[in-house]
């Protein structure tokens, strides 16, 4: 089904057009392989970069791309459509920015032009081996000493690790629970820092996850983002926009894996006839179709409301698991469209099975978004109505 | 040095494409359009003489108002500005007419080096370059797979079957390309953001001088008279292996004259 956007400017169009030819070109005949060789296709972060793509929701004099949130979700979207783990890797580094882009001071922000431009990828450290649904529990330690840091621990899951060229480490700068995190922009190159082998995962095998360790790491105190305890807050102010990231692309691998069951349907025949006109079927690629709609739906309005500069917090929660557990249900209907075939390999939608599985589970998982819905419901509120020129 | 770039919008030849059948003229309302594809690279290597030599690439292309979609990504692309000819007079235009406007276009404009593609995707007919330059009396380089420009001369590599000739000519030439001569570049961000600053200019027929009724469908050199669809694909040919399965393919090959 092809599908049907709607965007405030003209660039924006030419802007989707272009991530389109990408996709189509650079993404979409790489990714089988590189899923299959398990190998991060770190090239591919420099083209998208050159393309101006990695930048796009920063604001223009900081070396982005000046675009909203329903723009830049939309792009990220259509590279998740041709390569999940592509579309994961744009998210997360865009992620690894925020705290630079939204806390850092001017000075700081003078690396940001680099790493929007893609030249420098980056990945970030909040999850540690005992603590990820509660990063608070997080034990890695950066003690000050003079005009440096040192940083002592590991971090769990690290997407980019060992191929990054900073991370954002969130570290513990006080025993003050929560307020006692603070946020560091770590240079890979640093001295005690290393990255353990990658782990062996179920799907999304182009992007690469280690474990990163801190063996008494010496930092500029300049590379702190913000004050010493606002780490975690600039972590989850950035996990927000993190998960609509996670929801957009979703809803793209949702997409791609509807287009290629309802081509199959359209070719294979039984009894006679494409099992598209079977009605039984018919019947499970509409479900597919709206599952993958009602997602897009719900990021965009998460999206707008961010743009509108209103409060989108529950809303992004909603998205990341309305777009996460649809992503779920419509590839593994995918593969049953596709019959046995679909269950092998000569076929991607069983990759894509695969890949959607972790959507429901990082950047919070599904049960932990629940969780914050649930409070937000617990605290109530009054309905709002926000005029959008 | 001033470049002009030939750029056609042309219906996507990877999707369905169709004729009108109220005047058997190409559908072009309706179909996913596209620049055309070797115009693209016509464009990079306007780019490539531009910022080896300096100067200024212009387009210039004839077409419906859609057309500016093609425009707006050649400059997204890196050329400096565009001139539009669009007039409903020109719908149906054959070849001969159709380089009739763009060569009183041309005429308009300053130019050193005129840059088009060796073919459309649609018209196929690969006569532009010669017929511009019959009109405008400079010579044609056509299908190059290489050129280099060297003080006043531009020199191609002509692409044939069997390797390359090589030919020079003074400039102001016109001089089309294969996908052969390089990569295009893709648009970036920057590039669409850039576009939109850009100068477009739109002329008509009557801007051009060009009496209306001597282009178009009525007074064309050439036109579809009929067409029909593609026959549906026909049962393939099956070829049972008992020991003898290659033999029966090549015996089927020879048949089809295909070896
Ligand atoms: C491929 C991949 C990439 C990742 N990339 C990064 C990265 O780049 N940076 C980073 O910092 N982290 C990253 N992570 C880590 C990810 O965010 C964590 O795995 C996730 O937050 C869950 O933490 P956990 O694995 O420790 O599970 P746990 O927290 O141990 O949870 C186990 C189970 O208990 C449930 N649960 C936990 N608490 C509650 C509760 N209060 N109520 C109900 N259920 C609960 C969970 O939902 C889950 O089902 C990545 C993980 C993966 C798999
Ligand atoms: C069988 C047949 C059917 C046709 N049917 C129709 C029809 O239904 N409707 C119709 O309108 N025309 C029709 N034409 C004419 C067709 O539009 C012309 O061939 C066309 O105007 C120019 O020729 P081309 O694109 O084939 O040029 P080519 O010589 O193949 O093109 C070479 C290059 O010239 C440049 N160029 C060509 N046209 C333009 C342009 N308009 N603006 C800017 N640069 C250009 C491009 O750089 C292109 O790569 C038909 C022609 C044929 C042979």
């Amino acid at each position: 089904m092809p599908v049907r956007r709607l965007v405030p400017t003209q660039e924006a169009a030419d802007l989707l057009d272009l991530t389109r030819q990408l996709a189509r070109d650079e993404l979409a005949p790489r990714a089988a392989v590189a899923e299959a060789a398990e190998e991060f296709p770190r090239d591919v972060f420099r083209t998208l970069g050159r393309a101006g793509l990695l930048g796009l929701p920063y604001a223009e004099e900081l070396g982005g791309g000046g675009q909203p949130y329903e723009v830049y979700l939309q792009v990220l979207e259509e590279i998740a459509a041709a390569w999940a783990s592509v579309g994961v890797g744009v998210s997360v580094h865009g992620l690894s920015c925020f705290g630079l882009a939204t806390r850092g001071t001017p000075e700081q922000q003078q690396w940001l032009p680099e790493m929007l431009g893609g030249e420098l990828l980056g990945a970030y450290c909040l999850s540690e081996p005992h603590a990820g649904s509660d990063p608070a529990a997080m034990r890695t330690r950066a003690v000050r000493d003079g005009d440096s840091y040192v940083l002592t621990g590991e971090k769990a899951w690290t997407t980019h690790g060992g191929h990054a060229d900073f991370y954002k480490v969130m570290a513990r700068t006080s025993d003050d629970g929560p307020r006692g995190i603070s946020c560091f922009l770590v240079p890979a190159d640093s001295d005690g820092l290393s990255a353990d082998t990658a782990e062996r995962k179920m799907g999304l095998t182009g992007s690469t996850t280690a474990t990163m360790r801190f063996e008494g790491v010496r930092i500029d105190a300049d590379r702190r983002l913000g004050e010493e305890g606002e780490g975690l807050s600039i972590a989850l102010a950035g996990l927000d926009a993190g998960r609509l990231g996670i929801a957009a692309v979703a809803t793209g691998l949702a997409q791609g894996a509807l287009d290629d069951a309802v081509a199959y349907a359209q070719e294979r025949e039984t009894f006679g006839k494409p099992i598209i006109e079977h009605q039984g079927l018919g019947f499970l690629l509409a479900d597919m179709a709206a599952a993958v709609e009602t997602a897009r739906a719900t990021y965009l309005f998460a999206a707008r409301l961010r743009d509108a500069g209103q409060p989108y917090g529950q809303q992004a929660s909603i998205a990341k698991l309305v777009a996460t557990d649809n992503a779920m249900k419509v590839t593994t209907d995918a593969v049953q469209v596709l019959g046995g075939y679909g269950y092998t390999r000569d076929f991607p939608v069983e990759r894509y099975m695969r890949e959607a599985k972790v959507m429901q589970i990082f950047e919070g998982t599904n049960q932990i978004q629940r969780l914050v819905i649930s409070r937000a419901l617990a605290r109530g509120g009054t309905p709002t109505t926000t005029v959008v020129p | 040095m001033n470049i002009v770039v030939l750029v056609k919008q042309v219906p996507d030849s990877g999707s369905e494409r169709k004729l009108d059948p109220s005047d058997n003229t190409v559908a072009r309302a309706t179909a996913d359009n596209v620049i055309n594809e070797m115009d693209e690279y016509a464009i990079e290597e306007a780019l490539t003489v531009k910022e080896a030599q300096g100067g200024e690439v212009t387009v210039l292309t004839v077409g419906p108002d859609t057309a500016t979609d093609a425009i707006r990504k050649a400059l997204s692309m890196g050329a400096d500005k565009a001139v539009h000819v669009s007039d409903p007079a020109i719908h149906g235009s054959c070849a001969v007419q159709t380089s009739a406007v763009i060569a009183a276009a041309l005429s308009q404009l300053e130019y050193d080096l005129v840059l088009c593609g060796a073919e459309s995707t649609d018209g196929q007919v690969s006569v532009m370059p010669a017929l511009l330059s019959e009109r405008l009396g400079i010579p044609q380089l056509s299908g190059a797979r290489k050129l280099t420009i060297e003080g006043s001369m531009a020199k191609i590599e002509r692409q044939t079957d069997g390797g390359y000739w090589e030919v020079e000519a003074p400039l102001p030439a016109i001089v089309s390309t294969w996908d052969t001569i390089n990569e295009p570049r893709y648009p970036s961000f920057k590039g669409i953001m850039a576009a939109k600053k850009k100068p477009v200019e739109t002329k008509t027929l009557a801007d051009l001088g060009i009496d209306a009724s001597t282009v178009g469908l009525a007074t064309a050199t050439s036109k579809v008279v009929d067409f029909a669809g593609r026959p549906p694909k026909g049962e393939g040919v099956k070829v049972a292996d008992e020991g003898d399965g290659a033999d029966k393919l090549v015996g089927y090959l020879a048949a089809q004259k295909i070896v």
